[in-house]
């Protein structure tokens, strides 16, 4: 979809002005939505691509205005309730109305597991013998596509060419992936020249490469 | 921070991450102790000092730099850095002629097990937007001036493949350890957004 969360390129947002010693939290909400994000992930109901979707998939202006954890807790309350995990009612009342079935339960996300489910991470490789379309070394160009869902090919890449610099083998295709679809597709890193994309005012030695999806490009 | 009970001070958001936790802790969707390992985890124990240590090792090891270079995934596995957003793994190199600068225009993907959670400025609009398109200025905004001679790489890390630099090693380093070169890295350096400073004490710390 063409959000607010598609940012590359656009102007306006002023300086990056980091901030000196950041904590890793600025208040203790913070803490409590990345742990309730990645808790409730265990039941299994959605995928990292889903959850990314939920997240985007707000108003421009309320996106931007939002901060970083803000959207997570919009996110997170989407796809608790689009996954049927809770009900409107108990997201306002804050107490259960029911229990969780015994299917879920046994998934919950235990202290002691916590430790082997980080280190072992997700899983977005396929084991799929699926060819790849097209070569390292050779030219493609961006589908000038602009899907409604979810996709990761960032609007200031689309229509342009790049250059196939690796394979980096068959993962899940996220764009499908958000949709609940397992679709295995080489992923390609593609070096863009900074003047392809933002025009001949670019310095000429300047690139962006962007990892894509056979889904994402043709030959060139 | 204030912990108490008057909940008269909170911001909306904060009552409504109170409200969802309790309801989730109520339904049984998650566990309290699991929350508290997770906060832990992320908050204490994961963070850039695990990338500095890979770059220690790399300006060390030249065959472990080669691995890396390779086959970063697992080199860095080897270390004992592995897992959730840095299942796999990338690491560009700098060098005299190349500057890499990672970002993620769409989101905040970043390598959680060698840098821990990515600070605001790098999720922020400012950094995600002009990474890409004025990748020199948002250098300058960090005080790093590239000669005219050096190209800029930005990784838009858009797939689940997540980037660590490699930044060069400052001269002045001869007789160090691994520790001490490791001090040296900052995680702005393995971002990309600044280069590793020549230690202040010429060669000891």
């Amino acid at each position: 979809m063409n959000g607010a969360h598609d940012l590359g390129g656009m102007h306006g947002f002023g300086p990056i002005d980091p901030e000196v010693d950041e904590p890793v939290f600025h208040h203790e909400w913070e803490r409590r939505i990345l742990a309730l994000t990645l808790a409730s992930g265990a039941m299994g109901k959605w995928n990292i691509d889903m959850s990314r979707h939920a997240r985007e998939n707000q108003p421009p202006a309320q996106y931007l205005a939002n901060s970083y954890y803000q959207t997570w807790l919009v996110g997170l309350e989407k796809l608790l309730l689009e996954a049927g995990l809770i009900s409107a009612e108990e997201l306002v009342s804050g107490s259960a109305a029911g229990a969780l079935p015994e299917n879920l339960a046994k998934k919950v996300l235990k202290a002691d597991m916590v430790p082997a489910v980080l280190s072992r991470g997700d899983q977005f490789h396929m084991d799929d013998d699926v060819a790849a379309k097209f070569a390292v070394g050779g030219r493609v160009r961006v589908l000038n596509d602009h899907p409604t869902h979810h996709t990761r090919a960032p609007r200031y890449v689309r229509g342009h060419c790049g250059v196939v610099e690796r394979d980096h083998g068959v993962f899940v295709f996220a764009d499908a992936n958000a949709q609940g679809n397992k679709i295995p597709q080489h992923v390609y890193n593609v070096y863009f020249t900074a003047q392809e994309l933002w025009g001949p005012e670019a310095d000429a030695k300047d690139g962006v490469c962007v990892d894509l999806w056979d889904g994402h490009l043709e030959t060139a | 921070m204030s912990e108490g009970h008057d909940h008269s001070h909170l911001s909306d958001t904060e009552l409504r991450v109170r409200s969802l936790e309790s309801l989730l802790v109520d339904k049984g969707i998650v566990d309290p102790a699991a929350l508290d390992a997770l906060v832990q985890t992320y908050g204490e124990k994961i963070g850039p000092q695990n990338g500095a240590r890979v770059v220690a090792r790399a300006w060390s090891e030249p065959g472990f730099r080669e691995w890396l270079l390779q086959d970063a995934s697992a080199a860095i596995a080897e270390m004992g850095y592995h897992g959730r957003q840095g299942e796999h793994m990338t690491v560009v190199e700098n060098t005299p002629q190349v500057h890499n600068l990672v970002v993620c225009t769409l989101c905040s993907c970043y390598p959680w097990p060698v840098l821990g959670l990515p600070p605001t400025w790098y999720k922020s609009a400012p950094y995600r937007s002009r990474a890409v398109i004025d990748p020199r200025g948002v250098l300058r905004e960090f005080g790093t001036e590239l000669p005219d001679n050096v190209a800029v790489r930005v990784w838009d890390s858009t797939a689940e493949l997540r980037y660590l630099v490699l930044p060069e090693q400052p001269p002045g380093c001869q007789g160090m350890s691994q520790q001490e070169l490791a001090a040296l890295v900052t995680r702005n350096s393995m971002i990309g957004v600044e280069k590793v400073a020549v230690p202040k004490s010429g060669g000891r710390l």
